[in-house]
């Protein structure tokens, strides 16, 4: 592995068109120094013999998995979502007062909580009026129309200005919709407005936004996680109904977690990415904040499907997610990964999670540990795979075309440098630095083409897995939401958030976080269930029973009191 | 000079002239106003994606099948990473390690022998915008952009090294333009930007068979200057290494004006483009059933039919040569040989009369209303007697700018020769008798006075009198009389 001098972070620096003071550059050394230190651990790995992982579906050739589910008959259970579909329909509320309500619960609580960038009220009401008149008609109105929903920032919406928490992208408006917007608005959604985030969607507690920090709804002392912390937070604070994230390694789920709604990760390729700003193109997935399963369901029936934009998106026929809201989870095995309950894990959290498995056991599910061997190499993996991908996604932002320009440059180098050191955030700075290091000339092999093949091992553990049993279940997130500002000068120790939710990500898996508990401060706990790929019906169904033999999911946080 | 050899290897970018950009879905039209070809997607906007043009990779696989190349059943794309503001996203997308085509070979004919060079890739990427500066808008305070070039998709041709003059590398771009025009995957307009060869050229001392340090030239828009940057190269490697010093390896550019080339950038700049495979995009898989639906559209190549008509049709090599320079030209030619089965008779025809109205009208041979069906009526009815060679020049023309076939065009304006013998004797009685002194020479002795009477009967009869039998006839008139 490589020392790590200042005459190569400054030649990093120079490729990735970024330029750091003096002391800027000492702070940057000594960083890279103990982050590269720590991925070092992958060398205890041999992997001669094992070939890389660039893409989760390389081909796009891909067989289902086997769709047998338990061999009794279980039927789903009639659709009820969290929001009023049927008092829409029936005329008993209208959707122009559905918004206004959301409206007005904002104008109460998002002081506290700053879950938003932008507003879009105008917008909102133009689409709950259009909404209205569908229903007057008595047209058929698909499952969401009406529905307040937020959108993380870093989902371009037409028209309406995408910053994906960036002063880089400050002026940014978009002159398309995402793939996702487009079904969404085919829907009939009413959009309330943009989500914060941590800059560029790199995070873990949407501390790294350069407009604002998001408060936890659960204690507005705490983070709400991240990146999609925004995203989770106006869910849990009911300033919208249900939301958008995305989720690169952990993103939505995380944040679910910490503050306690539900949040979906699809399998990588069930959801277009087309319109999605990209931070890790191999990682990066769309998914649902909700406030149940059920919520969750009709969110995914809206936006999955392949798209001709996305070339990963994958061509599997898409299932009605509905289907899965069975109260049942007899013949079903659940493993249990003995590496995710290490000493770093919170005590409380591991309670709770034993505890939620106890509650599926006694539904008639099989609970069984199981070992995911390279589970502790995920975190490394991960900071070599995402920054090396995003060093490349994020150099369009150049001052050239679109967005923030340094004013007064020398030349045309200065005037990438300044744009681009002026206009983004330090984490996003250094995960550049570290992806444009991890592929350099010399350093290649050493760590992208290394991460790369361990990325293989990670998902070969997976498919081992996946031959036992029908879903893993895990804690979201070692540790409950921690205090603002607590890990902001410790970039690794936030990095190490992202420990139980990395590995799946590198697998391309389908991952929720659902409600389970809370620890004696009150906080909330998360419980992940992840899948095999394409098999979002197994996890739903397990998710949905345990939801339905549970209430944690109907605890609200007091907000300011 | 005489110590050393010259070894060039040459990099062709063909711009592949498919209706659509590699990764979106707009099309390119040359001169189009400036950013008039554009969309999100080749601007490089945040969240959008590329998504491959399944035609850029049918004519990729044409070119490399065309080219004696293996194709790779399942290559992918890669991330070139650098900054420079023609390029949107600040990194090309390209193949790496794992190029569409690979080990191929381009022969061709170079000082009257047949050279064979070996490819080492042929890969698919994207071009770039371009800036505009100074030079053309007289502003220096700022620069433009032009991103309609950007996203079209780019064949990328690489050659071993294995040329040793200027002139044979010039062949052998020939030789890969006439591969690419003939299999209809890119205009290789030059001066367009459609076709840009770059070599690299180092020099070593005769004999030995390590390769010297080489230098990239760029920035040729002409065979012309190609070969007059390359002979400035040599000339300059010669020198260094004549006064025992090293040739650096760089990129250089080449000024047309002053016919030197120029470093293009600095040491400390030196290339570290990251490669990584392009997450965006899957991998490409070519089925032998897609290899196979490819072969069948693969058109005879200029070589070989060369060959085929120098053998088949017993044409010399300098016609045929100019017979295959374009693949319309020689389709033309191969369809009217075949019609008519007479392969020099109809060679003469287009080189001659037909290449003369062509360039007139400016035109191409796909453009002119005269079809090979046009040809081979108009050989007919010479090899039947129906009219004179003159007489088919005229009708040549006369289908040449109205595109009727000729015997309609004899049958309108009556141009059928006379072969009636009386007839025809009526008329050179005639011609005797009014012009006396010509006669009078003739029968003195002065044969070549019948060419003037011969042409008083075909003036008389305005070119339709067989000629044969008017000089039979005047012959026997003048003899007995």
């Amino acid at each position: 592995m490589a020392t790590i001098t200042t005459e190569g972070v400054r030649h990093v620096a120079n490729l990735a068109r970024l330029e750091f003071n003096k002391e800027e550059m000492e702070h940057f050394t000594d960083q890279l120094a103990r982050i590269l230190g720590y991925i070092g651990k992958l060398n205890e790995l041999e992997t001669d013999e094992v070939p890389p992982t660039s893409h989760i579906h390389p081909h796009q050739v891909f067989i289902m998995g086997s769709e047998t589910e338990a061999s009794h008959v279980a039927k789903p259970d009639v659709v009820k979502p969290s929001y009023p579909r049927e008092e829409l329909r029936a005329r008993e509320i209208t959707a122009v007062e559905l918004t206004e309500s959301v409206y007005a619960r904002i104008a109460e609580v998002e002081p506290h909580v700053k879950g938003y960038l932008t507003l879009t009220k105008d917008l909102a009401l133009e689409q709950a009026s259009r909404a209205d008149a569908g229903f007057q008609n008595g047209d058929d109105m698909p499952a969401l129309a009406g529905i307040p929903i937020a959108i993380k920032d870093v989902i371009c919406t037409k028209g309406v200005r995408t910053t994906c928490a960036s002063k880089i992208l400050e002026t940014f408006v978009p002159p398309y919709d995402a793939t996702v917007m487009k079904k969404l608005h085919a829907q009939g959604i009413v959009m309330i407005g943009k989500t914060n985030m941590d800059e560029f969607a790199m995070g873990s507690s949407t501390e790294n936004s350069a407009y604002q920090i998001t408060h936890n709804p659960w204690d507005l002392d705490t983070i709400p996680g991240g990146s999609s912390g925004g995203s989770a937070a106006v869910v849990s604070a009911d300033t919208a109904i249900c939301s958008l994230g995305s989720d690169t390694g952990g993103s939505i789920r995380q944040p679910a977690a910490l503050c306690g709604v539900v949040g979906m990760k699809p399998t990588y390729g069930r959801v277009s990415r087309y319109g999605l700003v990209a931070f890790a193109s191999s990682l990066d997935q769309i998914g649902p904040f909700t406030k149940d399963v059920t919520d969750c369901a009709l969110l995914l029936n809206a936006i999955c499907g392949s798209d001709t934009m996305d070339a990963t998106s994958v061509d599997v026929p898409v299932p009605d997610f509905t289907q899965s809201l069975i109260n049942d989870v007899k013949g079903l095995k659940i493993g249990i990964p003995k590496e995710y309950f290490t000493p770093a894990l919170d005590s409380e959290i591991a309670q709770q999670v034993h505890t939620a498995t106890a509650v599926l056991e006694a539904l008639g599910a099989t609970v069984e540990e199981i070992s995911l061997p390279h589970t502790e190499y995920a975190i490394a993996t991960y900071y070599i795979i995402a920054p090396a991908e995003a060093s490349a996604n994020l150099a369009r932002y150049d001052g050239v075309r679109y967005g923030y320009r340094n004013e007064n440059p020398e030349d045309l180098i200065d005037m990438y440098k300044r744009t681009r050191s002026e206009a983004f955030g330090e984490e996003v700075k250094r995960r550049i630095m570290i992806g444009t290091f991890a592929l350099s000339a010399g350093y290649q092999d050493a760590y992208y083409r290394k991460a790369q093949k361990v990325r293989t091992l990670i998902k070969s553990d997976f498919d081992a897995a996946f031959e036992k049993v029908d879903v893993i279940a895990t804690p979201t997130s070692p540790t409950p939401a921690f205090k603002i500002g607590e890990r902001t000068d410790d970039p690794l120790q936030m990095y190490l958030s992202d420990v139980m939710t990395t590995p799946a990500s590198h697998a391309g898996l389908p991952g929720i976080s659902v409600p389970c508990g809370f620890v004696k401060n009150g906080l909330p706990v998360g419980l992940q269930l992840l899948g095999a790929p394409f098999a979002e019906k197994k996890v739903l169904r397990v998710a949905y029973t345990f939801e339905q033999n549970t209430d944690h999911h109907r605890q609200k946080p007091k907000i300011g009191t | 000079m005489e110590k050393y050899e010259i070894v060039i290897g040459l990099e062709i970018h063909a711009e592949l002239c498919t209706e659509s950009k590699l990764f979106c879905n707009c099309a390119y039209i040359f001169g189009a106003l400036a950013n008039d070809c554009t969309c999100p997607i080749c601007l490089g906007m945040p969240g959008t994606l590329p998504v491959i043009n399944r035609r850029a990779v049918e004519f990729s696989v044409r070119a490399g099948l065309a080219m004696g190349c293996e194709i790779t059943p399942s290559s992918k794309f890669d991330r070139k990473n650098y900054f420079y503001p023609d390029l949107p996203k600040n990194y090309q997308i390209s193949q790496y390690d794992i190029p569409l085509c690979q080990n191929g070979q381009v022969s061709f004919e170079f000082e009257g022998e047949l050279r064979t060079v070996a490819l080492r890739r042929i890969h698919l990427e994207e071009d770039a915008g371009k800036s505009i500066h100074a030079e053309v808008t007289g502003d220096p305070t700022r620069s433009f952009m032009d991103f309609n070039r950007a996203g079209v998709p780019l064949l990328e041709i690489v050659s071993e090294p294995e040329l040793h003059s200027p002139e044979e590398a010039i062949a052998y771009c020939r030789a890969v333009k006439e591969i690419l025009e003939y299999i209809e995957v890119s205009d290789c307009n030059m001066e367009e930007g459609s076709l840009r060869c770059e070599p690299n050229l180092s020099l070593r001392p005769k004999g030995s068979k390590e390769l010297g340090t080489r230098t990239e030239i760029k920035n040729k828009n002409s065979f012309q200057e190609l070969i007059d940057a390359m002979e400035y190269e040599v000339k300059r490697q010669a020198r260094i290494l004549d006064a025992g010093e090293e040739v650096v390896q760089e990129t250089l550019l080449f000024d047309a004006s002053t016919g030197k080339t120029v470093a293009m950038r600095g040491k400390e700049e030196a290339d570290d483009y990251r490669y990584f495979p392009e997450p965006d995009l899957v991998h490409v898989q070519i089925s032998d059933e897609w290899i196979e639906e490819s072969q069948p559209t693969l058109p005879e190549l200029p070589a070989a039919r060369r060959k085929r008509f120098i053998s088949d049709y017993d044409i010399s090599p300098d016609n045929a040569e100019f017979l295959t320079n374009t693949r319309p030209l020689a389709e033309f030619f191969d369809e009217a040989a075949r019609l008519s089965g007479e392969p020099t008779t109809c060679a003469n025809w287009i080189m001659g009369d037909l290449t003369r109205l062509l360039n007139t009208a400016e035109i191409e041979i796909q453009d002119a209303k005269v079809t090979p069906a046009h040809l081979n009526e108009l050989i007919q009815l010479i090899g039947d007697a129906t009219i004179s060679g003159k007489i088919a020049k005229s009708v040549l023309d006369d289908a040449f700018e109205t595109g009727k076939m000729p015997k309609q065009i004899v049958s309108e304006k009556g141009l059928a020769q006379i072969t009636d013998t009386s007839e025809i004797e009526t008329i050179v009685l005639q011609v005797v008798e009014e012009n006396p002194g010509p006669a009078q020479d003739y029968r003195d002795g002065t044969k070549k006075a019948i060419g003037f009477l011969v042409g008083q009967v075909m003036r008389a009869t305005r070119g339709k009198a067989n000629p044969q039998l008017v000089n039979e006839i005047l012959t026997r008139v003048l003899s007995t009389d």
